[in-house]
């Protein structure tokens, strides 16, 4: 055997420990926090879900597809959709469709409340009391937004507040280019994100 | 060395006591027609992880999100579904993650194998060392090998002298 042959073999533990490290640094910085979902690339699961408004109204899968639209995943108790609130207001002037999961919260008059002083920027708004469609989405807490394609399909999934830079970064270019496959105007800000 | 196995003992006592907090939110009212499903629901609210929390089983957490899920693995054990029903249909709507026990896959390989494959590569360069240097006994090289006869003669010479005197 040569001695070429005889230092690999001898490294060769070495190099499988650098592997390993390096493979187990890297998850240093993977925020435990961020859960991948499983249900990107798949369709919404089906529902049957009371109006928040209107009790005696309900919604089912029905309404999901036919458009790109965001899904987002709110409740009073939860500061931080209070934060994300302004910047959906803002979405909605944009004229992006935004379905709203008000979810597990205190009472449907505390939600009616709040979108009545804060504004409401959802075209439909679902009313989640029990959480079983929150849990059938994989949601763990609030909010989420859901960004869902002509076909009702989960482009992705961002965990915590919709603002500007999220957006920008994730998800106005998947939205904006769904909304083109789809034959939808797409505002001229955002053309260079699609084609 | 005294100190060291006494923090072992400890240490080993904790691990099998479970180490783990009073779970307040177990003694909520489920009843069971059997002890088998029972078993199964206790079992599987240990085992399941709480995604809001993370490092708690939904059995140790109070979030309500884990509410939900004992209430769901609750529902599911008395419709009779099975110990494998269940985790599917929790990781069909969390990921593997949900589980304490991730399934063997692309990504997980390296944590289940990457250890043991390290630690083989070692015992066996070690193995391999050893025998390597037990088939070739050290050869002196040619220098050496005067040297060491020089300092052999020099060595009979002088014992040789010693006994004429």
């Amino acid at each position: 055997m040569s001695q070429r042959v005889r230092t690999l073999i001898f490294l060769l533990p070495l190099l499988g420990f650098v592997g390993l490290a390096g493979f187990l640094y890297s998850g240093l910085f993977s925020d435990p926090s961020k859960l991948e979902s499983v249900l990107v690339g798949r369709e919404i699961p089906s529902f049957e879900l009371p109006d928040l408004y209107n009790p005696d109204r309900t919604h089912d899968q029905s309404i999901v597809g036919g458009r790109p639209m965001l899904l987002n995943v709110w409740a009073t108790w939860c500061p931080t959709c209070y934060a994300e609130h302004t910047f959906l207001n803002k979405l909605r002037e944009k004229d992006v469709y935004i379905i709203g999961l008000n979810y597990k919260d205190d009472s449907r008059a505390a939600a009616v409340n709040w979108l009545q002083d804060l504004g409401d920027p959802y075209q439909i708004n679902l009313f989640d009391q029990s959480g079983m469609l929150a849990l059938d989405l994989g949601v763990y807490g609030a909010p989420e937004t859901f960004v869902l394609d002509a076909d009702g399909v989960v482009l992705y999934r961002h965990v915590g507040d919709m603002n500007q830079r999220v957006w920008d970064d994730k998800v106005a270019p998947l939205y904006y280019q769904a909304r083109r496959d789809v034959g939808l105007p797409v505002p001229d800000e955002r053309q260079a994100e699609v084609k | 060395m005294r100190l060291m196995s006494q923090i072992l003992t400890i240490m080993g006592v904790l691990l099998l006591s479970g180490f783990s907090l009073p779970a307040a939110a177990e003694n909520a009212n489920y009843t069971f027609e059997t002890e088998a499903q029972e078993r199964q629901f206790r079992q599987l609210i240990n085992e399941l992880r709480c995604p809001k929390c993370q490092n708690q089983s939904i059995a140790d957490s109070d979030a309500p999100l884990a509410l939900d899920l004992r209430e769901r693995v609750y529902q599911m054990t008395k419709d009779g579904a099975s110990r494998d029903e269940i985790i599917d249909f929790m990781r069909v709507r969390y990921g593997d993650f949900v589980h304490y026990k991730p399934p063997m896959n692309a990504t997980t390989m390296v944590l289940w194998w990457g250890p043991g494959l390290v630690l083989l590569l070692g015992i066996g360069t070690i193995i391999y060392r050893v025998r390597q240097q037990r088939r070739e006994p050290d050869q002196l090289s040619a220098i050496e090998q005067q040297r060491l006869d020089e300092l052999m003669a020099e060595e009979k010479q002088q014992s040789d002298k010693e006994r004429r005197e």
